[in-house]
């Protein structure tokens, strides 16, 4: 088998609509002597039935409509060889309105062909189309300064869209590998070097292609196997997938997300294929477990101490394709590899212009905008940051019908929620009290229950909760505060404040204040308590109990009026830089959605809002009569 | 991995989205080198079986080997067989060039066997390099009411997620070998030992390169007898795969209005 071996890459020829991208297809194709016999006459044909000179383009723009209106309207594929290797083209559409044919070609690209009209100059698309080759996470791009023929092949025309070109793709974070000057329609630097650009050393397109590297293999990241389908055709009981990333072998544990259950591979199942001991990234497989999980399509696979985040809300940049806008609260299905879920836009972050690619707010997001969102699901989910994994980092929207948008993955300032939902220890029984809850509320005159005080840094919280403390007790409540003086020096002592810490001491003190409150207290907690699952996961302790109440009040002022107060100098701190993370300027804070409770401090003076809390706790605390 | 170990995993990873995803399943045997390769993905996808019905729409102008292989392979790959014919070609568009009414028989026969089972999804073994309009299809292509296809506004689909989904009385084509060339077909044979009617071997100096109805295929000249033969013939030539095939290019968009009818 002469070329089992050739190597095949694919390539995506992109930029703004008429800068050359069919015209350098046809020509790569002539000058590599890869055109089908009779396609040059059939071409010429065409162009002669409309009276027109020889027009690449029609070797790829295969329609009707594209060969009249003169514009590719979808992505075409077409192969063709150097020595070295093959390579497939995808010519991608130029035309704004076609984005979405655009992105649907240059997906699966390994490297790009970045196409600049000499004499019009960087473009809107040139701009756009780079933006979407980062998000996509194509890497490797070569710039083509084409129709360098109607500059007289000018040496500083050149030099000048390299210059302006290289800084916009630098503040993208891309440097090009190359940066050639092209007459497409003449060839030159095509395949051969150009007599008409002794100033250029650099290679010619088809060199510059030719060193270039394949995608790298996925192998080396960890594991990660999305269940596909369960199938029992026979006595097996198989699950079906394809491994995105990583590796495994039959006799490994694998943890299954979100669902956290555990089991070992009994078999890698095949037919007539020779028998598998392990699999990789890119295959797709069937394997059967040493025990049998109810395990459903959409569980994520990995190893049991590489295992990927779960969280139910994460920052999302997204290209926008749908003609519908995208709108704030909307509910919108989310697919995350074989997953499915729905999630709400919880909020726009910004959007980049589509000049100026700066960043800028916005309550909507229209077809072909850049935006980014946060994006918040009911269930967990299973994922990783696209950094981290291109695979699992990567996920579309849908109205549960056609595909709206694509996007990536930031999971800075979310925590992994995994630790959170696993309970450890087994051998638990549950050991009745001899006092009752109704015991302890007699005696005391009130039931316990718990205060969960929640907003930015700078609120209210502390001075609030301390002056209602000593409000309740001369009323004569039971009560306690639970603040982070008295909690971060012993209950949590071992923990910092990187997002997992931090949930992990909201879920300790959810745990303790609902201690507390089964012993006939009244705790108040005074903490940021930012994420909005975590103090729906102390809700969920308190409520657990069945006797204890649990009310979550919401002591409100935004961030500006915060950051005004800063009584303890965090914020200018962490405006600085030297404070990371930080609710409300390098963190997110979510606010509650239905708090039993309100407390503006903005409208509010001090003495009124203790008031207005001591009242609340006397009309639920205190019996009637 | 090698090339056709990722082509196979990519096929077997859309097949098995299919079958998730879509509740009636079918898919189109025309008896062809490109249909018995989907084929065989689909026993590799699901484990030696083939959980859905097997469709051969019948203009009932084939080659008698061809007839032959499809009974035998039907029963030795255990296959839930339809074959359903196609109505004469009075019932095609009278406005088509003859060759391509020939062809149009074949869209008819598929809509009506399409309207008969209640079909959401036909998968079918179309190539990207076979056609130039073909290489701007989707892997799940949707099809209005009529069948058509709407080229002028295919919807996105990129890192292989596909549009599944689809409002009632229309259904999706499914493309599993969308990625694949005529020579990774023939390498993917040869490498699987998959069975092939005899008419793709030379006889007499010729052989079938791809294959249709009799009236409108004819033979190129040829003298591959082996697989490895016909790998060397493909490497080498700079003929098209469809040269054959007379109703492509009897107008310059016969072929386009073909497929916008809804022909595979």
């Amino acid at each position: 088998m002469s070329s089992a071996e050739r190597d095949l890459m694919r390539i995506v020829i992109v930029g703004h609509v008429d800068h050359g991208k069919s015209t350098l297809v046809g020509r790569l194709f002539h000058d590599t002597g890869s055109l089908p016999d009779g396609k040059f006459e059939a071409i010429k044909a065409m162009c002669e039935r409309r009276g027109m000179p020889f027009e690449w383009a029609f070797l790829m723009d295969a329609f009707q409509s594209e060969r009249d209106q003169g514009i590719t309207i979808d992505t075409a594929q077409i192969w063709f060889k150097t020595a070295l290797r093959d390579y497939t083209i995808i010519d991608a559409p130029g035309h704004r309105e076609f984005i979405k044919n655009m992105i649907t070609g240059a997906s699966s690209a390994e490297a790009a062909l970045m196409l600049i009209d000499a004499g019009q100059g960087i473009q809107q698309q040139s701009r756009l189309h780079a933006f979407l080759l980062n998000l996509l996470g194509v890497k490797q791009i070569v710039v083509l300064v084409n129709k360098m023929d109607l500059v007289d092949f000018s040496e500083a025309r050149f030099a000048e869209i390299a210059r302006e070109y290289s800084s916009y793709l630098g503040s993208l974070g891309i440097k090009a590998s190359y940066i050639i000057p092209l007459a497409a329609r003449d060839g030159d630097n095509i395949a051969t070097k150009s007599a008409r650009t002794p100033w250029y050393p650099g290679p010619t397109l088809i060199e510059a292609l030719d060193s270039f590297t394949p995608a790298a293999p996925l192998a080396a990241l960890p594991l990660r196997l999305p269940i596909q389908d369960i199938y029992k055709f026979d006595d097996r009981r198989i699950l079906a997938g394809r491994v995105v990333s990583g590796r495994f072998k039959v006799g490994d544990t694998l943890l299954f997300s979100p669902s956290n259950k555990t089991a070992k591979v009994a078999s890698i199942e095949g037919w007539s294929a020779p028998e598998a001991h392990d699999a990789e990234a890119g295959q797709s497989v069937g394997v059967t477990l040493d025990e049998q999980l109810f395990i459903e399509r959409g569980e994520m696979a990995s190893h049991v101490d590489t295992a990927p985040i779960e969280t139910n809300a994460f920052k999302a940049k997204l290209f926008w394709l749908a003609k519908k806008p995208l709108k704030l609260g909307e509910n919108y299905r989310l697919r995350l590899q074989t997953r499915d879920v729905n999630v709400v836009v919880e909020s726009i972050v910004c959007i980049y212009d589509a000049e100026s690619f700066s960043a800028r707010p916005s309550e909507i997001v229209e077809r072909n905008d850049i935006a980014e969102v946060i994006l918040r699901s009911t269930a967990l989910l299973a994922l990783d940051g696209v950094e981290a994994n291109p695979k699992t980092g990567r996920f579309v929207l849908s109205d549960g019908r056609n595909i709206l948008a694509g996007g990536t993955i930031a999971l800075e300032g979310y925590p992994d929620q995994r630790r959170m939902v696993t309970v450890r220890s087994a051998n638990i029984t549950d050991v009745a009290h001899g006092v009752t809850a109704a015991q302890r509320t007699l005696r005391n005159g009130h039931p316990g229950g718990v205060l969960w005080l929640t907003g930015l840094s700078g609120a209210g919280k502390s001075t609030i909760a301390m002056a209602v403390e000593q409000e309740l007790f001369r009323r004569g409540f039971h009560v306690f505060v639970l603040d982070g003086d008295n909690v971060r020096r012993g209950l949590s002592a071992n923990l910092g404040f990187a997002p997992e810490d931090r949930a992990e001491n909201i879920r300790r003190i959810g745990e303790v204040a609902t201690l507390f409150a089964e012993s006939g207290q009244i705790v108040i907690t005074a903490f940021i308590s930012p994420y909005r699952t975590d103090r729906q996961r102390a809700r969920q302790a308190a409520e657990a109990t069945a006797t204890t109440v649990f009310h979550e009040i919401y002591i409100k002022a935004d961030l500006a009026t915060c950051e005004g107060r800063d009584p303890k100098g965090l914020y200018q701190k962490a405006r600085a830089g030297e404070i990371a993370e930080f609710t409300g300027i390098s963190a997110p804070y979510e606010p509650p959605l239905k708090p039993e409770l309100v407390v503006d401090t903005e409208k509010l003076s001090i003495a009124d809002a203790v008031a207005c809390v001591v009242s609340y706790v006397e009309s639920r605390f205190r019996k009637p009569g | 991995m090698d090339h056709l170990d990722q082509l196979e995993a990519q096929s077997v990873y859309i097949l098995r989205e299919a079958f998730n995803r879509i509740d009636k399943l079918g898919m189109l045997w025309s008896l062809g080198k490109d249909s018995n390769v989907m084929v065989w993905l689909a026993r590799k996808a699901f484990f030696g079986h083939v959980p859905f019905p097997v469709m051969h729409i019948d203009t009932e102008r084939k080659f008698p080997e061809m007839y032959l292989f499809r009974e035998r392979y039907a029963k030795e790959w255990g296959l839930n067989l339809i074959v359903e014919k196609c109505p004469p070609v009075e019932a095609t568009d009278p406005t088509l060039p003859p060759n391509a009414r020939s062809a149009a028989r074949k869209t008819l026969g598929l809509r009506d066997t399409i309207a008969k089972y209640g079909f959401t999804g036909i998968i079918a073994g179309i190539r990207r390099d076979e056609e130039s309009v073909r290489a701007k299809e989707r892997v799940f292509s949707p099809r209005g009411e009529s069948g058509a296809w709407d080229f002028r506004d295919q919807p996105p689909e990129f890192w292989d997620y596909f549009n599944t989904d689809l409002p009632a009385g229309t259904h999706l084509r499914v493309h599993p070998l969308l990625s694949w060339t005529e020579l990774d077909i023939w390498k993917y044979v040869q490498r699987e030992h998959i069975p092939m009617v005899e008419l793709y071997f030379a006889k007499g100096g010729k052989r079938y390169r791809s294959l249709g109805d009799q009236d409108i295929t004819s033979p190129v000249v040829s003298e591959a007898i082996t697989i490895a033969e016909i790998i060397a013939e493909l490497e080498a030539t700079r003929e098209p795969e469809r040269a054959g095939r007379a109703m492509d290019r009897e107008t310059e968009d016969a072929f386009e209005r073909l497929r916008a009818a809804g022909y595979m």
